[in-house]
C-alpha cells in the first residue's frame, strides 16, 4: 500500500548497493506526508534483505542542530565550516548545471527537425555519466553535451505548444517513473517545463531558508483561494503551479500523480475546479508500477491534439 | 433557529460531543447525518476523486446527505492537534476537497486549527462565532461548557457499536482492534467486525481505551519522531499492549489507500512478531461482501485459541 516513490527508492538503493555503495543519504521531513517516515520502514526492509548499509537522514534544522551538523560532516567529509561550504557549493553548481542541461535538451527537442538526434545525444550523456568520476569530469561532460545539442538543426519560426508538468517532485524529475514524459512530449513537438526541479527545491528549502524562494511563494499566493494551508508534500505547489502556468500563457498542464500520494489526491480534487475557473486544460496521469507505455502515449497524444486544436480556434477564430 | 450540519465521518468520531455542545450553547441546531449506509457510500464514491481512501469518499456521501437540510456545514481544517505534529494530509485538505467536489453546498465553516501557529481551538471557535454573529462572551462560555463533553466521548462512541449487554469477561480472550477511530466506530465501513468478534466470545479493546499519556509515551520508541497525532495513538497503544503482553491478538483494520496505515501496519506487524503476538491486517475498501472477512476472522481466532494447547507448533505471526 506504499506509494510509488517508496518502492522506487528501494530499487534504487539495491542497485547502488550492488554497485558498491555503503551509505545511503536521504532527506527527511516532518510534514504530514508519509515521506518523513520512509527511513523507518526502509531500514527494516534493507535489513531483511541482508544489506548492511548506513542510512543517513538529513532532517530539517529544527529537528536538532547537532544531528544536522554531524550528518552533513559524515557525508561531505569536510572538517570545518569553510570546507562544508566549499563542497556544498560545488554540489549545488553541479545540480544547477545538470538541470540546465535538461532544460536545453527539452527546448531543442521541441524545436529540432530530427528529434532522435537529441535523444541520442542525451542517451550518450547518461551512459557516459555513469563511467566518469568526480565533479570536474562531470562538468566537462555537461559542457561537451551542451555544445553537441546546440549543433542540432532547428525548425525556423516554430512556435511550439507549451505544457507545464505539475505534481509531486520525485515523479516529475525521475524520467523512468513518469515514463519519460518530457521525451514523449518533446517528440510531439511540445515544449515542456517542469514545475519543480532539484534546483528549485534547493533554492526554496536550502538557499533561502527559512523564508523560501520567491517563485514558490508566488505559487502559494496563487493557490490560496483554493487551498489556504499546506497539505504536505507538494499539494499546494501543484495548485499554484497550474495557475502560474496559465498566467504565463502556457497551453495546458499535466499533473503526474503517483498512485496513493495523499497530498496530490487533495490537489487533484481541487484542480478540477481550477481548470474550469481559469479555462485551462489540465490532465492527470496516475503512475504506478505498471510500465506499459501505449496507454500513456495515446492519452498524451490526445491531450496534445486537443490543446493544439484549442489554440487554433483561439488564434484563427 | 439556524441549522448547522456536521457530517458523520473522519474527525466526527473524535470531537462530535464538543462540537454539538458548542453550537447548541450558542443557539444553533445541530444536525448530523445518518449512520453510514450503502446509499451514502455510493453517493460519496460518485462525487469524490477516484484515488481517495474509503473514509474520505464516505464523508463526501455524508455531506451530500446533509447539504439540502442545513444552513451551514461545519468541516474544520484541523492541521495539528499538538505542537510539531500534524494530521493526515487528506484531513487537512478535507474542506477544500469537499468544496471542489460537490456543487450547491451551503456555506462551509472551515476554520483552521493549527497548534503550530498558536491557533488553538479558542481562536478557531472565536472565528466561528464571528462568522455566525455571536458575541465572544457567549461563545467562550459555551466552549468552556462543551469541553467537559470530552469525558463521555468514549462511552458515547462505544454505545453505538457495542451490544447493550456487553461486559468484560475474564475467561474470554482479549483482542486489540487497531485503526483510526473513523473506521473502528463506523460499523458500516468495518463490516460489523466488533459485533462479530463479541459473538465469538472475545473481549474487544480499542486504542482509545489506553490513556493518552501512556500512548504518547509508548509511541516514542521509534527511531524517527512520529509526527501524526492520530498515528501516535495507534502506535503507542499497540506498543503498550505488545510490550506488556496485555492481549492475545491484534487485528488492524486499515482502509485501502490510507497513507498512515501503510506505515503503521508495517511497524505494528514487526513489533508483534518480535514479541510473539498474533497479528492480522484487514484492508477495507468499497466492496461490501462479508464472506471473505468472516473466513479470515474465524481462521485468526481459531489460531489464537489453539495457541493455548500447542503453542510451539503454530506460528504466532499472521
Amino acid at each position: 500500500m506504499m506509494c510509488l516513490p517508496f518502492k522506487m527508492f528501494i530499487g534504487n538503493y539495491i542497485e547502488s548497493i550492488e554497485r558498491g555503495a555503503d551509505t545511503i543519504v536521504i532527506t527527511g521531513s516532518c510534514g504530514p506526508c508519509r515521506f518523513g517516515l520512509y527511513s523507518l520502514v526502509q531500514e527494516d526492509i534493507l535489513k531483511d534483505l541482508g544489506y548492511d548499509v548506513d542510512l543517513i537522514v538529513i532532517d530539517a534544522l529544527r529537528e536538532g542542530y547537532r544531528e544536522f551538523g554531524s550528518n552533513l560532516r559524515k557525508i561531505t567529509k569536510a572538517r570545518s565550516l569553510l570546507g562544508l561550504f566549499k563542497s556544498s557549493r560545488l554540489a549545488l553548481e553541479l545540480i544547477k548545471r545538470a538541470d540546465n542541461l535538461t532544460d536545453i535538451s527539452n527546448y531543442i527537442r521541441a524545436h529540432a527537425i530530427d528529434k532522435t538526434q537529441v535523444n541520442m545525444i542525451m542517451d550518450n550523456f547518461y551512459k557516459a555519466s555513469l563511467e566518469i568520476h568526480g565533479a570536474r569530469q562531470l562538468m566537462d561532460l555537461i559542457d561537451k553535451t551542451e555544445k553537441e545539442l546546440h549543433k542540432v538543426e532547428l525548425i525556423k519560426n516554430y512556435d511550439p505548444i507549451r505544457i507545464g508538468i505539475i505534481g509531486e517532485i520525485y515523479t516529475i524529475i525521475e524520467p523512468f517513473v513518469n515514463l519519460e514524459i518530457e521525451k514523449k512530449l518533446g517528440q510531439l513537438g511540445v515544449l515542456v517545463d517542469k514545475s519543480l526541479t532539484p534546483t528549485k527545491w534547493l533554492e526554496h528549502h536550502v538557499m533561502s531558508y527559512p523564508l523560501g524562494s520567491k517563485s514558490e511563494r508566488t505559487k502559494y499566493k496563487l493557490a490560496k483561494p483554493y487551498l489556504s494551508t499546506m497539505v504536505g508534500g507538494h499539494g499546494r505547489e501543484t495548485i499554484g503551479s497550474a495557475i502560474y502556468y496559465k498566467n504565463m500563457g502556457y497551453d495546458g498542464a499535466i499533473q503526474i500523480l503517483p498512485l496513493n500520494c495523499m497530498p496530490e489526491i487533495v490537489a487533484k480534487s481541487i484542480l478540477k475546479n481550477v481548470s474550469s475557473d481559469y479555462d485551462f486544460p489540465i490532465m492527470t496521469l496516475v503512475v504506478d508500477e505498471m510500465t506499459g507505455e501505449a496507454g500513456y502515449i495515446t492519452r498524451l497524444e490526445a491531450f496534445v491534439d486537443l490543446v493544439s486544436k484549442r489554440r487554433e480556434k483561439q488564434t484563427i477564430g | 433557529m439556524k441549522k448547522i450540519g456536521i457530517p458523520r465521518g473522519m474527525l466526527y468520531y473524535e470531537y462530535f460531543p464538543i462540537w454539538k455542545d458548542f453550537f447548541e450553547g450558542i443557539g444553533f441546531e445541530v444536525i448530523s447525518s445518518n449512520r453510514t449506509n450503502k446509499e451514502i457510500m455510493d453517493r460519496g464514491i460518485l462525487y469524490s476523486v477516484d484515488e481517495a481512501c474509503l473514509p474520505v469518499k464516505i464523508i463526501h456521501g455524508h455531506v451530500d446527505f446533509l447539504k439540502d437540510k442545513v444552513d451551514f456545514l461545519f468541516i474544520p481544517k484541523i492541521m495539528s492537534i499538538y505542537k510539531r505534529e500534524y494530521c493526515c494530509p487528506k484531513i487537512i485538505g478535507l474542506a477544500e476537497m469537499i468544496r471542489n467536489s460537490l456543487d450547491d453546498l451551503p456555506e462551509i465553516l472551515d476554520v483552521v486549527y493549527d497548534f503550530n501557529k498558536r491557533r488553538g481551538p479558542e481562536k478557531a471557535y472565536k472565528e466561528i462565532a464571528k462568522t455566525l454573529g455571536v458575541t465572544e462572551r457567549q461563545s467562550s462560555r459555551s466552549l468552556k461548557k462543551a469541553d467537559k463533553g470530552m469525558d463521555r466521548l468514549l462511552d458515547w462512541l462505544k454505545s453505538d457499536i457495542l451490544p447493550d449487554n456487553y461486559a468484560y469477561r475474564k475467561d474470554f480472550k482479549d483482542l486489540l482492534l487497531l485503526g483510526h477511530s473513523y473506521i473502528l466506530f463506523d460499523d458500516f465501513i468495518n463490516m460489523k467486525v466488533v459485533e462479530k468478534l463479541i459473538d465469538k466470545d472475545i473481549n474487544v479493546h480499542f486504542p482509545e481505551d489506553i490513556s493518552d499519556d501512556i500512548a504518547r509515551k509508548y509511541s516514542n520508541f521509534t527511531k524517527k519522531r512520529m509526527f501524526w497525532t492520530h498515528g501516535r495513538r495507534i502506535i503507542g497503544a499497540s506498543n503498550y499492549v505488545i510490550m506488556n503482553h496485555k492481549v492475545d491478538g491484534i487485528i488492524y483494520l486499515s482502509s485501502f489507500g490510507c497513507g498512515l496505515d501503510s506505515v503503521f501496519t508495517h511497524m505494528v506487524s514487526r513489533q508483534a512478531a518480535k514479541y510473539g503476538i498474533p497479528f492480522m491486517n484487514l484492508t477495507l475498501d468499497e466492496q461490501t461482501g462479508e464472506a471473505g472477512i468472516n473466513t479470515r476472522l474465524e481462521a485468526f481466532l481459531d489460531m489464537m485459541k489453539w495457541r493455548d494447547s500447542h503453542k510451539d507448533h503454530i506460528s504466532s505471526f499472521r
